[in-house]
Formats: C-alpha cells, sequence, structure tokens
C-alpha cells in the first residue's frame, strides 16, 4: 500500500504505534500490526485505522481508549479510532521485532503462512520435529529451549488468538500465537 | 441484480439478521459451558469459540441496528437464527455434534461471501479464519469421540443422529446473501460424511427438514428451548436497562 504521509501524519502514526498491547505488553501495536493508517484532518482532527486480530478480541476497546490518550497528550484535540476489518489482520503482519520479542516473552511466534486465504487447518498430527526444508511443515520450536519436538495440547489457549502447546524435551508447557 | 433500493435495504437487514443470530445464539450457548467443560482446555476452546462468535455478531448486529437492542430487546419471534445453532448443549457429544455441522457450514458460507463483493465480504474474511479452527477442534473431536471407547462412539453416533433434522435449515437461501447453495449444500455433505466415516461413524440417514417443520427458524418460528434461553440471555438487560460495569 503506498500512501502519502503529511510530516504530521507520519509522526502520530508512529506515536499511534508505539502504545504497547493491553494483554502483551512486550509488543507495541506497530509490531503487532494493527494500527493501519492516521489521517489527519488540519492539526486538530485526527482519525486512526485499526484492525483487530480475532473479530471478538476484547483488547480492541483498551487499544482504542489507549491511543486516543496518547494524541490527545501530544496534542491532538480529537481523535477518532475507526476499526476496519479488509483487509483481514494476519499473523504475517507481525513484525520481525515483534517475533523476537514474543519469544522472549516465552510465547512461540507464529510461522509464516505459505498462502493467501483461509489457513489450511486440516485433521493432522499434532506433533512437530525438526525435519528437512520442504518436508513438512516448519515445526513449532519451544520458546524456551529451542526444542522442534513439541505437540499440541489445544487449539484454544489463554487468549483467542494462541494455541496450548508443551515441549517434548524440556516437558514445558507453552503459547503458540497461532497462525491466523 | 435489480432491486429497488428499499427491498434492497430490507433483504439486507434479513441476511445481517440471519447471520449475526446464528452467531450471537450460539455464542450464548458455548457460554454456557463456561465452568462445566469436562477438561480445562475445553473450557477454554469453548470460550474462545464463543468469543470469535460474539465478536461476528456484534459487526453483524451493529451493521443493521444497535446491537444491545437488537441482542436484547427482540422478542423470541424476531430472531432469525437456525434452529440448530438454538439446540440445548446437551452432553458434551451434543454439543460437538452442533459445532461439527454448523462449524462446516459457516466455513463455506463465509469463504464464498469473502471472495464476493457483497457488504459482507470483509467480515466473512476474517471471519472465515476463525471458523478454520472452530472446524478444526469439532472434527478432532468427532474422530476422538466417534473412534474411541464404545460409550463415547454411542453418544456421539446419538447427537449427530439427533441433530440431523436441524440440518437442512442451513441451506435454505436467505435473501440478501448472493450464494451457490445447492453447491453448499453438496460441499457440506462430503466433507460431513467424510469425516464421520474416519470417525466410524454411520452417515445419518433420516429427513434433514421436516413435515412438523424443524427448520423455520429464519422465518422467527423457534424451538421450546429457545425460549427459555434468551430468558436468561436477556433478562439482567431488561430488569437493569443501560446498566454497564
Amino acid at each position: 500500500m503506498v500512501t502519502t504521509l503529511t510530516p504530521l501524519e507520519a509522526e502520530l502514526l508512529e506515536l499511534a504505534g508505539s502504545v504497547p498491547d493491553p494483554e502483551l505488553p512486550v509488543l507495541t501495536l506497530r509490531e503487532l500490526g494493527v494500527v493501519r493508517a492516521v489521517h489527519a484532518h488540519g492539526t486538530d482532527a485526527v482519525e486512526v485505522e485499526l484492525t483487530p486480530t480475532y473479530t471478538g478480541c476484547p483488547a480492541v476497546e483498551a487499544m482504542s481508549l489507549d491511543i486516543e490518550r496518547v494524541l490527545r497528550e501530544h496534542g491532538v484535540r480529537e481523535v477518532t479510532v475507526r476499526r476496519v476489518l479488509a483487509p483481514a489482520w494476519s499473523t504475517d503482519d507481525i513484525t520481525d521485532e515483534g517475533r523476537r520479542k514474543l519469544r522472549e516473552f516465552g510465547i512461540a511466534p507464529p510461522r509464516a503462512r505459505t498462502a493467501s486465504g483461509p489457513v489450511g487447518v486440516e485433521l493432522g498430527p499434532t506433533r512437530t520435529r525438526a525435519t528437512r526444508p520442504g518436508d513438512e511443515p516448519l515445526p513449532v520450536r519451544c520458546p524456551h529451549c529451542g526444542s522442534a519436538e513439541t505437540e499440541l495440547l489445544s487449539r484454544f489457549s489463554s487468549t483467542a488468538c494462541k494455541a496450548l502447546r508443551r515441549c517434548l524435551a524440556c516437558r514445558e508447557p507453552f503459547d503458540h500465537f497461532k497462525e491466523l | 441484480m435489480t432491486t429497488t433500493p428499499a427491498k434492497g435495504a430490507a433483504a439486507h437487514t434479513a441476511a445481517a439478521l440471519a447471520l449475526g443470530d446464528d452467531a450471537l445464539v450460539l455464542s450464548h450457548r458455548l457460554g454456557e459451558w463456561a465452568g462445566h467443560a469436562p477438561v480445562l482446555e475445553e473450557e477454554l476452546a469453548l470460550a474462545n469459540i464463543a468469543l470469535d462468535l460474539l465478536g461476528q455478531a456484534r459487526v453483524l448486529l451493529s451493521m443493521v441496528g444497535d446491537e444491545d437492542e437488537l441482542a436484547y430487546l427482540r422478542e423470541e419471534r424476531a430472531f432469525r437464527n437456525l434452529q440448530l445453532v438454538e439446540q440445548p448443549n446437551g452432553d458434551f457429544a451434543h454439543t460437538i455434534a452442533r459445532q461439527l455441522y454448523f462449524s462446516a457450514h459457516q466455513y463455506l458460507l463465509y469463504g464464498e461471501l469473502a471472495s464476493g463483493d457483497g457488504p459482507f465480504a470483509p467480515l466473512a474474511g476474517k471471519a472465515v479464519k476463525e471458523t478454520a479452527y472452530h472446524r478444526d477442534h469439532a472434527e478432532q473431536w468427532t474422530l476422538r469421540l466417534g473412534d474411541g471407547t464404545d460409550e463415547s462412539r454411542a453418544r456421539m453416533q446419538r447427537a449427530v443422529d439427533a441433530l440431523w433434522r436441524h440440518t437442512g435449515e442451513m441451506f435454505q437461501p436467505v435473501e440478501g446473501l448472493d450464494v451457490d447453495w445447492p453447491g453448499l449444500e453438496a460441499a457440506w455433505l462430503e466433507r460431513i460424511g467424510e469425516v464421520l466415516r474416519r470417525a466410524t461413524l454411520t452417515v445419518p440417514e433420516g429427513p434433514r427438514t421436516g413435515a412438523w417443520a424443524a427448520g423455520a427458524g429464519r422465518q422467527g418460528l423457534h424451538t421450546e428451548s429457545f425460549g427459555r434461553m434468551l430468558a436468561e440471555m436477556q433478562h439482567l438487560h431488561r430488569s437493569h436497562p443501560g446498566a454497564t460495569w
């Protein structure tokens, strides 16, 4: 997407993107890839486009309030946060820096998706192991010990965006930010 | 398509209510498992699926009105959800059978809506990715229970049989949705048949709609338990209008 940002919009986009995620405060909204655009109408009124990770994600309201607060503190009088659904957010929108931080936080980052469209979630083995590239889907690695030998415990974990897995090497359970 | 703006608007409302009410009602039913699920992982899974559906319902209902008024202040006959989604949770197998039937349908329907350019395409494109996980969850449990112990197999068979008669309604055309309904039904039957056979279960053979009018939820006719569900869902809002926390 090529859009021309005014210097003010670029500055405000940076500010809105620096807001920490309310549930995973190690990540900023920019690293999560959910702040889509900032439109400034004059210097007083600003509209921010925010996309949810999941349609029902309850963190969106907290994100909106945080963005409004930060921009108001910066002197913007009128802030509107608009929720946009299309194009749908994907875990591929998480930046490399965001992935690194997730891993450090003890959450296995999502693997890169290979195709567009719905995720091909199909019945199959719930365990992963290291294989030669191209043989099988990439393994989900344990964020604690790095082992590729891990198993799925539940498709759904503490939040909709995570699955619960266990490492077969160090036996630690861990969250996996599942591919969407 | 040549429709007058008024008729087009009415069709859009009908479609948003049909999709939104399916999501809202099933979300509430799944939420009833909170605190009762057989294991902690299922507690989280069912609540997460309910949350996804609630998010979809909020978007869909907000397209055509005030989401709270539509959810909490309509009478039973004004709801346009499928009878399938309002069926009581029953045992865990019944809940899984309901999930299996509905998520396979919703995945196909949203997939088709997402590839079009209608008003529901953005929501469908977003939600179909969530629904892929719901479908996977239901299919894995169907396999595990069907191809499990004698007891789990008998219960899973009983559940897929019991809900079968409510599945025909999913393929009745909904005004305002540009969908190949016979194609959707054929794809659904193929998918469900494959999963049930792999789960060593028998594909039910009974009628999927009936002379006794199973499947008129889209016309506002609902089954007995739906009234009780609505009473529980709506009583707080009706007793304390405007309450927040």
